[in-house]
């Protein structure tokens, strides 16, 4: 099918639009639109980081779901109590492929379930006296733990239990930081309200514990990677070429991040940002209070890599401009095999994204390396800020989604007929069952690493063997495709 | 009165963001902007005018309050 004209998308959002009653009509009307690329702002044709409406689908996940999953879970050597009912932190337990190296159980607790398992008579009576034990059984049975964040789950701040107080109480118990994060899950539209919300937790807590103290060698490369979370092996592909290139990688934020590397971060000279939607608060305030500069950067696809590359090199002297060249130089072997093995067999193919955080624009550019289009993308919890950096990644006329519904994703899915799919699990199995190809993008689909030259070679690998997979052709009945129903009677 | 972090971009111009509102904006104008005297009236490149107390020249990025202008006023 050949690409949509404006005219063609424009009637196709009214299409989907047409089944809705009229209040909600209006109301996703203003979710759904047209990418111009001749626009500076997002706000003049999409309005996102809103409410969901009651009764959609929604994609979203919770205040919550940002805090522990996304920037507090990662960080290994602590451990991250999911205050309240057990379900919370079970459900969301090991799901997202944080890598990490170290001993589970002793020295770093990633994969580990720590709850407070909420029953009736500590929602009756509170939960303080419980979570105060909680502390004292974690130091005892595991004391190589370097700290404990209290992750809470919504019915702490239904009860209006002061788990503050319980922290600086544990602080003083144990002797390691206990960082109170209130990230109950009824907070805000989506999960990028507890973004928001542990950034602030670390910047109260835990940033300036080493204010004041030097005896931490610095160099003039010093840097910090923020927004990797190491799904897959993310932030280890994506650390050793910056180390390649003469930086040297203070911490990680926070895949297979520690919280003492946390600590040093604002003795760095600049702050790299991956994920700009969960971590842009903590760089804003380190470059407000540390005088510490900050950049995005993308590490999806070669061409991203190596604009990338320079970008950061353009922040230091010579010998590390130097390095960067090198570094692109030394892999431009490998990743143009990359491109002529799998260029031939993916070229024209197009994609539709539905994603959060950094990928509905990061990963444009490596599918655009490998020849394929990105015909739709959107965000499960973008703000404006992200759609104004999309908007000149993504082609004309193109569909910009935001907080899609199951049905939209749907219909616009069956409408423009992309030749690959990529979101979340919950998708996944509508779209392999409508026969459509389908990567899950949130953890690469259980593969990985995607960042980085040698994660590009993988992603590559992945689209292939996904797009290009035989069993697409198997998902229709043979008696229902004229095609096969011929081949059928020339073979009887 | 949004809090307003203002920092300077590469080019040396105002970036005015308000996290509340992810509105990150380039400043057009700003009223005083010399040595001695910093604030008044901003514009921004959209349009929208805040208003800051002025004040001596910050060390930017700092965060300020901003009364918001109404751009239907002059």
């Amino acid at each position: 099918m050949a690409a949509l004209t404006r005219e063609e998308t424009e009637a196709l959002i009214q299409e989907v639009l047409e089944i809705y009653p009229e209040q909600a009509k209006k109301d996703r009307a203003k979710h759904l639109a047209i990418n111009d690329q001749s626009l500076e702002k997002s706000n003049k044709c999409i309005t996102s980081n809103r409410k969901s409406l009651p009764g959609v689908m929604t994609i979203r996940g919770c205040a919550y779901a940002g805090s522990k999953g996304v920037v507090w879970g990662p960080i290994k050597d602590m451990i991250h109590i999911s205050h309240g009912p057990v379900g919370c932190g079970q459900y969301s337990r090991a799901g997202r492929r944080n890598y990490y190296v170290g001993t589970t159980g002793v020295n770093t607790f990633g994969t580990m379930n720590f709850t407070s398992d909420f029953t009736e008579k500590d929602i009756v009576f509170g939960g303080d006296k419980k979570l105060a034990k909680i502390i004292t059984e974690i130091e005892a049975l595991f004391p190589l733990h370097k700290g404990i964040s209290i992750q809470s789950e919504c019915p702490i701040g239904l009860i209006g239990d002061d788990i503050e107080a319980v922290a600086k109480k544990g602080n003083k118990e144990i002797g390691k930081p206990v960082v109170p994060v209130r990230c109950e899950g009824f907070r805000g539209v989506s999960q990028s309200l507890g973004h928001h919300i542990a950034n602030d937790a670390i910047r109260d807590w835990v940033l300036e514990n080493r204010d004041g103290d030097d005896s931490f060698p610095t160099t003039p490369y010093d840097v910090a990677v923020i927004g990797d979370y190491n799904i897959g092996g993310d932030a280890w592909a994506s650390r050793t070429l910056l180390e390649e290139m003469g930086l040297r990688v203070v911490a990680q934020w926070s895949g297979d991040g520690t919280i003492a590397e946390i600590e040093k971060t604002p003795k760095v000279k600049l702050n790299l940002i991956h994920c700009y939607r969960s971590m842009n608060y903590i760089a804003r305030h380190m470059e407000e209070k540390y005088k510490i500069p900050w950049i995005e950067y993308n590490f999806f696809g070669p061409t991203k890599i190596a604009e990338s590359l320079r970008r950061i090199a353009s922040h230091f002297d010579e010998t590390i401009q130097a390095g960067a060249e090198r570094v692109i130089a030394r892999y431009e072997s490998e990743y143009q095999a990359v491109i002529d093995k799998y260029k031939p067999r993916l070229e024209g193919k197009r994609v539709m994204l539905y994603i959060g955080g950094l990928r509905p624009r990061h990963v444009i550019g490596a599918y655009e390396d490998l020849g394929m289009e990105v015909v739709g993308t959107g965000y499960e919890f973008g703000h404006n800020d992200d759609y104004d950096r999309t908007i000149k990644e993504m082609g004309n006329a193109t569909l910009l989604y935001d907080d899609v519904t199951g049905y939209e994703f749907e219909e616009f899915v069956k409408k423009v007929q992309p030749d690959l799919v990529g979101s979340g699990v919950k998708e996944k199995y509508i779209f392999q069952k409508m026969g459509v190809p389908f990567r899950q993008m949130h953890s690469w689909d259980y593969s990985g690493p995607y960042h980085g030259y040698d994660g590009f070679a993988i992603f590559a690998r992945d689209m292939d063997m996904t797009i290009n997979n035989p069993c697409w052709k198997q998902v229709k009945a043979p008696w229902k495709t004229d095609a096969n129903s011929e081949a059928v009677k020339v073979a009887a | 009165m949004p809090s307003v972090m203002l920092k300077k971009n590469p080019e040396g111009k105002l970036v005015f963001y308000v996290p509340k509102k992810d509105l990150e904006e380039v400043a057009e104008s700003v009223e005083f902007d010399t040595a001695e005297l910093w604030g008044g009236e901003v514009v921004l490149a959209d349009g929208s005018k805040y208003y800051f107390e002025p004040i001596t020249p910050p060390d930017f990025p700092i965060t300020l309050r901003a009364k918001r202008v109404d751009s239907g006023e002059d």
